[in-house]
């Protein structure tokens, strides 16, 4: 593409210098659309938050400039310091469930099976990844319904008691986990599929052959050649879990009290709600922090523990 | 957990059962595969249950009649379907302009998205320029930015522009994409550079090799742009829950939510038909375009 010309007819081909300078002011146009929208909507608005979160405004008066009372507020605020609590404990729950069922299905579908049915699992299992968390929320907070709801009445045919899924605090936590963990395992699960095909026969084999099998296989030798895999899943899950809003916003609305409020919850609140943009800012960019630190984690982990091919 | 124990091992073994500890290690290795195949498939069909078994109960539920939509026993199946929710969630609801909202946002989008990834991938991958390995790690350090942090300010934003409450201020703000531009550019550097080379030898100059050579070939990758922005806009629920006011912007997924804060727990059939029409695209993007998806959505893992 560059200048390095391979053929003997050189007098075919525009000038070098031309060329490249061609290729130049092609490359600012192509790069305008992308380069310029963010600038507009990502480079300039995070100057804008981190300017913001050093001050008080509620857009109608004078912007007031209050210092670090922005983040001293997310310490002392009680339902900005649960909420990033419940956010912690949300991401631990649903990360371990999502990433642990995905993987078990994962294997699972390794076995020897009919090819209609390995693709009918992987296509099931891959469904609610294309439906809304919006809609997914509305139709799961009618079946956690105490009264009505279709999953009390499955655990009343066993005998269990109706259980007061959105109106009891810890349920309503579990409730939140749960219909996130449904609609987002499908992703990790076409990750480690995808990583667990690529391991050659041979490698399980030879493993057979040395008398391991089942866990042991699976721990020693299955493990370490996804490990890379593993990683970038889990990471993947955890930024995605620490920006939980849709399930918790339509299931609960935050409650009861603020047992499933989180911590993107509390930045819509403040800001389009009580019309605190400052402390908004403030506690977006603590939870962007947050996420560099898991993505600076992935990469020292990344060169401890995961082993490369 | 592994597939190999099943055929191999034990193979030659058909002996009895009892006997020495090295047949009964045989005995093990024989009864063991049998037992994990049935945990297998019993996991994997409960699993199976379990992420189906909600969506049929909301198709069955949406047809059943309104008044005896939260009847228990629930059920699973449509049979004898009734058609009174979806009549009644046009009324209640302006379907149409919902959907025509959301249509016109994914679609913009999706569109913004194809063209502006399409032309800086190609730039990073086949173009040279000044400070490109730099500008290409800003442009992916943007995806570490999660939008609820650039919210606010893009809210203001839009207000200065005096966009606010209009179905731009969804568009604009989503159409430059990191993820998109990364996918196009390892789209583009997978292309043979020889196509380049040979129309170089034509004559053709750089937009030329662009626009003739290497924007037919890159269909698929825009694809996966295209549908990957479609699946995760047609669905998106938090920019346009702040970014529209009034309800003739607003899109399907706000729209149900709305519909579910006014009939509460009133006549769920309704609700629930509404679910399963927003539901429609998807399901076609699910049927059609599953495998670019799923190479769309593993894409990102696979750097």
């Amino acid at each position: 593409m560059t200048t390095t010309s391979t053929g003997p007819r050189h007098t075919f081909k525009p000038p070098a210098a031309r060329r490249s300078f061609v290729e130049r002011w092609l490359a600012m146009i192509f790069l305008a659309p992308t380069l310029l929208g963010m600038a507009l909507f990502t480079f300039l608005p995070i100057i804008g938050s981190l300017v913001l979160a050093f001050f008080r405004w509620d857009i109608i008066s004078a912007p007031q400039f209050v210092g670090f009372a922005n983040f001293a507020s997310l310490a002392q605020d009680p339902t900005v310091r649960v909420s990033f609590l419940n956010t912690i404990v949300f991401v631990v729950v649903a990360v371990i469930l999502q990433l642990g069922i995905a993987l078990s299905l994962a294997s699972m579908l390794q076995a020897r099976m009919p090819s209609w049915l390995r693709v009918f699992l992987r296509s099931t299992f891959f469904f609610p990844l294309v439906l809304s968390a919006a809609s997914v929320s509305i139709f799961m907070r009618y079946m956690f319904n105490e009264q009505f709801g279709v999953v009390n009445w499955l655990l009343s045919l066993v005998g269990i008691p109706a259980v007061p899924w959105l109106t009891s605090p810890a349920a309503s936590a579990a409730v939140v986990v749960l219909v996130y963990v449904w609609q987002n395992f499908g992703f990790s699960f076409l990750l480690f599929l995808g990583a667990l095909t690529n391991i050659p026969k041979e490698l399980h084999e030879a493993a057979n052959l040395d008398g391991a099998t089942g866990w042991k296989q699976f721990s020693n030798v299955t493990l370490p050649l996804i490990s890379p895999t593993v990683l970038v899943a889990s990471v993947m899950a955890i930024i995605s879990a620490l920006q939980v809003f849709d399930q918790p916003y339509v299931l609960t609305n935050g409650g009861p009290g603020d047992s499933t409020r989180t911590a993107v919850m509390v930045i819509f609140e403040s800001a389009f709600q009580q019309l605190e943009f400052g402390e908004a800012s403030a506690i977006g960019l603590v939870l962007t922090v947050l996420i560099l630190a898991v993505t600076a984690l992935q990469f020292r982990l990344s060169r401890r523990f995961v082993f490369y091919q | 957990m592994s597939s190999q124990t099943l055929h191999t091992g034990t193979k030659e073994h058909t002996g009895s059962t009892t006997g020495t500890p090295a047949t009964r290690k045989h005995y093990r290795n024989r009864r063991l595969p049998a037992a994990a195949t049935v945990g297998r498939y019993t996991a994997l069909a409960v699993a199976a249950a379990l992420t189906l078994g909600p969506v049929l109960w909301t198709l069955s539920t949406s047809l059943r009649t309104p008044s005896e939509s939260f009847n228990l026993p629930p059920s699973f199946l449509p049979i004898n379907p009734d058609f009174t929710a979806y009549q009644e969630v046009f009324k209640q609801i302006n379907v149409g302009l919902l959907v025509l909202n959301s249509a016109l946002v994914t679609g913009l989008i999706a569109l913004g998205q194809m063209a502006s990834a399409t032309l800086a991938g190609y730039a990073f991958a086949r173009l040279d320029f000044r400070g490109k390995n730099a500008i290409f790690s800003l442009v992916l350090a943007t995806m570490m930015v999660p939008v609820q942090v650039t919210i606010v300010p893009v809210f203001m934003l839009i207000r200065g522009m005096g966009l606010s409450d209009t179905l731009l201020a969804l568009i604009l703000p989503a159409i430059p994409t990191a993820f998109g531009t990364f996918l196009m550019r390892q789209y583009f550097l997978g292309l043979p550079n020889d196509f380049a080379e040979a129309a170089a030898l034509d004559g053709a100059g750089p937009w030329r090799i662009f626009r003739s050579v290497y924007v037919p070939l890159a269909v698929p990758g825009m694809a996966i742009v295209g549908i990957l922005a479609f699946n995760f806009h047609w669905n998106e629920f938090f920019r346009p829950l702040i970014l529209t006011i009034s309800e003739q912007n607003f899109t399907l997924p706000l729209g149900l939510v709305t519909l579910q804060g006014n009939l509460g727990t009133g006549s769920i059939s309704v609700v629930l038909a509404g679910v399963i029409l927003s539901m429609l695209p998807a399901l076609v993007v699910f049927i059609f375009g599953q495998r670019t998806l799923r190479e769309g959505l593993t894409a990102g893992a696979s750097k």
